[in-house]
């Protein structure tokens, strides 16, 4: 009974809240008004039912709190603990995603793997930020700054010296190092939520001139006839040229995954997660906070600015359009949704974010309140997002069998 | 001369909009520690409820000041209504989480909001009624000022007086000081601080509903992509005069008012947004507290 007027309340609050915008559509040009009644008894019924859900979940994450935040992870599900295990199923599921995944663009159409592509850059953007917001924990909102760096230096290089793909992607990574290392060394001494709204600005300043420095960006309208990459000497006609692409990602994807990994679990890696979980304890550790923040914040732009190369060679067509702060809210959430430091969970977030909204076509308009929706809903109901992080533990065992008092027998690494 | 005092009064005029959203993000920083990204969104929320408002009203051929009677206080009310709501929502299930996680949930709730005008209503650019009655005697000052911007100096001015007195004389001023010096302290000496936080965002968003009404009935038009840059240079001002610190906001904004005047002005009309953003960096690499604000030490 007391939900029920809880309810109600909940749903006669949004229904006045929503009242002018929902309801009432204004046309200036003719001085007319439009009144849209449907819309108010369809806020008011769905405010009523999500109430419901949101005190549903409400309880249960306050009936979860009450026990102590373990950093230990969740036990795995058996089906899973099961597939992992058992190499006689583990492989040929293996194999047969490999083999999937190897063989699709003769599976399907040319539109098909050119979503594909785009869904794969976006991996690619995903884990380069995951660096800066997920191990070191710095948020940057202007990423897709870098990703333009990486767009427009191939557009440009080609244009003007007709530099190749292969050419230009080491190059651009190197740019877009350099570009991070430059842009992050003065903002890098900042505090969190300062930081974010300077690499906003940042990631603005860079679209404003890319739109009006026209002499050298060409201003809003772009440049366009972008080459696609070829191999060695072969140059591919639309459709091999995409399939090549599709491989060229996917070579990419691999690296990054690699990269990003092996970094992780690395000295630098344990250093970002340190400084993430607390900057002070951190420095008193001995840790060079800036040369660390600096690393990942490079790190990222490199891997955002190559990317960008491969945006550039799959739409043969640049504009500063591309690079708004949408963008960048796009990656952001793919992190944030995937699970933040999860390297899987992002590569599960992009596909998910990106492939989604694609193959939903009717959906495409919801996109951005879908994911604005999400964003507030993951970080109040599941802060680790879809697939949780895993810290690395070493168990040390002692060598002898003699019993020990206290938990000397299963020591946890401390940066594990 | 006279061009530079034209630019002085249109950066005096762009500062006290700047100053009164300003206000809204240095007060919420000021007791949560929260950058409220949805704040920007707030201020469009209001330009557009009092839009749909004054349309309704003019079907009634009411004459213009008392339109500007009713649709300002109703716009205020709606604006504080949706950031009392986002509060809830949005910010207060994730107090004692990590500093991430607010931030965050923050920018998904102007993504939010962003979209659900523009789903609701459109993306195009509409025509905003000039509200604001023109005056007869400042027609000799046409060169450099007109009424709509003597109107909005004179209505900020005014609001920022009479947020000042609220919070150094009333009850709730005072809880709101001590929860921003210390919160559970003040907690301990009975303030509540729920109330004290949901009054915050209310008065905080207020504000913005004043400022979003009174520029778009001076620029002419809306849509709601207006709260994003808005909301960016607001923050500009607040960190420029020292976040958390109320006169700070004031100070800011107007500083960042005639900076950007200036520069239109004398050095290039392109770069506008440049100039705002690039005054940001500096002012956080040089003196992250601000003008007005004061070095916090940290603690682990």
């Amino acid at each position: 009974m007391q939900d029920l007027k809880k309810s109600l309340l909940t749903a006669a609050w949004f229904m006045f809240l929503t009242f002018p915008i929902m309801v009432i559509r204004v046309n200036t040009v003719e001085d007319t008004i439009e009144w849209r009644w449907h819309n108010l008894a369809l806020v008011g019924i769905s405010a009523f039912i999500l109430s419901y859900v949101w005190r549903y979940f409400m309880v249960r994450r306050e009936r979860g709190g009450g026990k102590p935040q373990t950093d230990a992870a969740p036990p795995t599900p058996a089906w899973v603990s099961i597939v992992i295990e058992d190499k006689r199923i583990l492989y040929p599921l293996l194999a047969a995603f490999t083999g999937f995944v190897a063989s699709f663009p003769f599976l399907f159409s040319m539109y098909q793997t050119n979503i594909m592509i785009s869904a794969m850059v976006f991996v690619m953007l995903g884990l380069g930020l995951n660096i800066v917001v997920g191990l070191a924990g710095l948020l940057d909102l202007g990423f897709v700054a870098f990703y333009a760096v990486g767009a427009y230096s191939y557009a440009l290089l080609n244009e003007h010296f007709g530099l190749g793909f292969w050419v230009v992607l080491p190059l651009s990574a190197i740019l877009g190092t350099f570009v991070g290392v430059l842009l992050g060394f003065p903002v890098l001494r900042l505090r969190g939520d300062y930081l974010a709204i300077v690499t906003l600005g940042f990631g603005e300043i860079i679209r404003l001139v890319l739109e009006n420095w026209g002499a050298f960006t060409h201003g809003p309208s772009g440049i366009a006839n972008i080459p696609r990459p070829g191999f060695l000497w072969i140059e591919f006609g639309l459709k091999d040229g995409i399939t090549f692409m599709y491989y060229v990602m996917i070579a990419l994807v691999l690296f990054t995954i690699l990269v990003v990994t092996r970094l992780k679990y690395s000295r630098i890696g344990r250093a970002w997660l340190a400084l993430r979980e607390d900057e002070i304890a951190c420095q008193a550790m001995g840790i060079d906070k800036t040369k660390t923040k600096l690393m990942a914040f490079a790190l990222g732009a490199t891997w955002a600015s190559m990317a960008g190369v491969v945006f550039a060679a799959k739409t043969s067509f640049v504009n500063p359009a591309s690079f708004t702060f949408m963008e960048s809210a796009i990656i952001l959430s793919i992190v944030v949704l995937g699970g933040m430091g999860s390297t899987l969970g992002v590569i599960c977030g992009a596909m998910i974010l990106i492939l989604l909204p694609e193959h939903l076509r009717a959906f495409a308009e919801y996109r951005m309140i879908i994911f604005g929706a999400t964003m507030v809903l993951f970080m109040v109901f599941r802060p680790q997002g879809l697939i949780r992080d895993r810290r690395r533990k070493h168990t040390l065992k002692k060598p002898d069998d003699t019993p020990v008092s206290g938990d000397a027998g299963k020591v946890v690494d401390a940066h594990g | 001369m006279e061009y530079f005092l034209e630019l002085f009064l249109g950066g005096l005029t762009r500062g006290s909009i700047y100053a009164l959203i300003a206000l809204g993000y240095t007060m919420v920083y000021g007791i949560i520690k929260l950058i409220n990204f949805a704040h920007g969104e707030i201020y469009m929320i209001g330009a557009f409820t009092a839009l749909i408002i004054s349309g309704v009203l003019a079907q009634f051929g009411l004459p213009g000041w008392s339109i500007l009677l009713m649709t300002l206080p109703i716009a205020v009310i709606y604006s504080s209504a949706y950031g009392f709501t986002i509060e809830k929502i949005a910010y207060r299930p994730l107090r004692g989480a990590p500093r991430l996680s607010p931030l965050i949930s923050a920018i998904g709730m102007s993504i939010f909001l962003q979209n659900y005008v523009l789903l609701a209503q459109t993306a195009d650019f509409l025509p905003f009624p000039a509200l604001l009655p023109e005056l007869a005697f400042m027609e000799g000052f046409s060169g450099i000022m007109n009424s709509s911007e003597l109107f909005i100096v004179l209505t900020a001015a005014a609001v920022m007086a009479g947020l000042t007195a609220y919070i150094k004389y009333t009850r709730m001023g005072k809880a709101m000081r001590a929860t921003s010096q210390n919160q559970r302290m003040a907690m301990l000496v009975g303030v509540n601080v729920d109330n004290v936080i949901s009054m915050t965002f209310v008065i905080g968003s207020a504000l913005a509903a004043v400022g979003g009404v009174l520029i778009a009935s001076h620029v002419g038009q809306i849509n709601f992509y207006i709260g994003f840059i808005a909301g960016i240079k607001a923050f500009t001002a607040a960190v420029l005069g020292g976040i958390g610190s109320v006169p700070g906001a004031m100070l800011g904004g107007l500083v960042l008012g005639w900076t950007e005047s200036f520069a239109t002005g004398y050095v290039s009309s392109d770069y506008e947004d440049v100039f705002a953003f690039a005054l940001l960096v500096l002012i956080l690499i040089f003196r992250p507290s601000g003008i007005l604000g004061k070095e916090e030490g940290h603690k682990v």
